[in-house]
């Protein structure tokens, strides 16, 4: 099975981009042969409220059995709490927070409460480093990259936090992870999408530095074209196993048991 | 060239860029890392002739120098010119560059910031409005705009070479952005589109896999390869 963890639907506000519907991300995933995808709503991260999209993903998400909602939170935003809440009881694998896009604080006491709070209620928390290259952005597209320290102070800040990290290069990956504890990395998960494969050794070194279990399958479509994550892992001698850990079995690992 | 194995690349159009900073800058290569570069190429060339040619890399802002290597690598069998970022690109120091191209007739390609709203350390950035203006003063010479993916605005340059027809834009770079291939087909055409890979091989490996799903078999072939054979000397390629 192959499951990408870093899927989106909806319009981007910054430029055209084809393919954001439901039933053209079904498509996609059926050129890259993803059986299963989990899926962020993205005109979301760009409004006041992120989570005023979370009602609809959970509507689309139930129409397509292939489909797992990761639903936004903004710490700043009251009543947040409730949203971790609608997460577990629906069965969320995770839900997301890009605190730069929402103009806030990547390790202020809101996201520390946020990594608490998710950590208490075993909740996975995803943070997207980038969603384009920063070369190419919009003019009045200015939050900036999540910092490599935010995600080594957030894994600090709760004991039983699970991170996923999407859109990390290889610098980044190996600041946080060889700036934390065996314990604190072993609590991050990491997706391919940004990481340059052959014939640039970047993935080949980060697998073979920082280990195949820390390593999961995320292509940031349709923003992406999600054949770099499969053409990428095509150009590497993996092992059978080793492909089967990374394009599935990492993250459902750390998928949480509820709801029973 | 195992990754091209792997993704069924017969040739490789191949460039070195001096000392990659060992000794002068990347984008700013001295002579002699010039020739250092060049010869590399030039052994790899020799070495592997029919999966391995070569651009021949110079500085405009040595402009003998730059013309006795061009007649030097251009005469030892490369097929094209790399212009990365030594100069702008539409510089007259360029101009005597160009003609040699169209002497030779091998086209020239030229590094790019897809949008160059400010100066940038390292390199003498040019972008597509710069670089159509070097094709229109020379219309004998075809032209790449490389890379489209490398990174940029790139919905800047696709309207600025749109109808400059001695201008190709190759595919090349580590941008997978969706939409991308799309609007290069819509601006210039497959006609004017090349297949690259640039460092990243998985990328355009990626951006094959996709055009293989958009294009009919026929515009497909063009950018594969067609339009590369079209465009560099006749006999560059084994399967010409």
């Amino acid at each position: 099975m192959r499951l990408d963890v870093n899927t989106f639907l909806g319009a981007y506000p910054f430029r055209r981009v084809p393919g954001t519907s439901p039933e053209a991300l079904l498509r996609a995933m059926d050129r890259v042969s993803a059986d299963r995808a989990w899926v962020s709503h993205l005109p979301g991260i760009f409004w006041r409220d992120p989570a005023a999209g979370n009602p609809w993903l959970y509507q689309t998400v139930e129409r397509y059995d292939r489909f797992e909602p990761v639903p936004a939170v903004h710490p700043g935003m009251a009543g947040w709490e409730g949203v971790i809440a609608e997460a577990r009881e629906r069965g969320a694998p995770a839900v997301r927070c890009d605190p730069t896009y929402y103009g806030i604080d990547p390790v202020g006491a809101a996201m520390r409460s946020l990594v608490q709070r998710c950590s208490a209620e075993d909740v996975r928390l995803m943070l997207a480093v980038r969603l384009e290259d920063a070369r190419q952005r919009h003019p009045n597209d200015r939050a900036g990259e999540l910092p490599p320290w935010a995600v080594r102070t957030l894994i600090r800040s709760a004991p039983g936090i699970q991170l996923f990290v999407t859109h990390a290069d290889r610098p980044f990956i190996e600041e946080v992870h060889f700036g934390s504890t065996p314990a604190e990395s072993s609590r991050i998960l990491w997706d391919i999408c940004w990481i340059w494969g052959p014939p640039e050794d970047h993935l080949e070194t980060l697998l073979r530095t920082v280990g195949v279990d820390r390593f999961v399958f995320g292509t940031g479509q349709p923003l992406r074209l999600p054949e770099t994550c499969v053409a990428k892992l095509d150009l590497l001698d993996l092992t059978p196993e080793h492909r089967r850990v990374i394009e599935n079995e990492n993250a459902l690992r750390v998928k949480p048991a509820w709801p029973a | 060239m195992r990754a091209g194995e792997r993704v069924g690349i017969t040739a490789h159009v191949a460039s070195v860029l001096g000392s990659w900073g060992l000794t002068s800058p990347i984008y700013f290569p001295s002579p002699v890392d010039i020739e250092y570069g060049n010869d590399c190429l030039l052994a790899l060339q020799r070495a592997h002739p029919t999966r391995i040619r070569g651009y021949c890399v110079v500085n405009p802002n040595f402009r003998d120098h730059a013309e006795a290597e061009l007649r030097r690598c251009l005469g030892e069998g490369m097929i094209g010119i790399k212009l990365a970022a030594s100069r702008r690109a539409n510089d007259p120091l360029l101009d005597p560059i160009c003609r040699i191209a169209a002497h030779y007739g091998v086209p020239v390609l030229h590094h790019i910031w897809q949008h160059r709203q400010r100066e940038y350390p390292g390199q003498e950035a040019s972008d597509a409005v710069e670089l159509a203006q070097l094709a229109r003063r020379h219309p004998d010479v075809n032209f790449v705009l490389a890379h489209i993916a490398g990174g940029g605005d790139w919905t800047y340059s696709l309207p600025a070479v749109r109808h400059i027809a001695n201008l190709f834009v190759d595919l090349s770079g580590s941008g997978v952005d969706g939409g991308m291939l799309e609007a290069c087909v819509e601006s210039v055409g497959v006609e004017r589109l090349l297949w690259g890979c640039d460092l990243t091989i998985d990328t355009g490996w990626a951006k094959l896999r996709y055009l293989e799903h958009i294009l009919p078999d026929s515009d497909l072939q063009l950018v594969r390869w067609r339009n590369a054979a079209r465009i560099f000397p006749p006999g560059a390629f084994e399967s010409d």
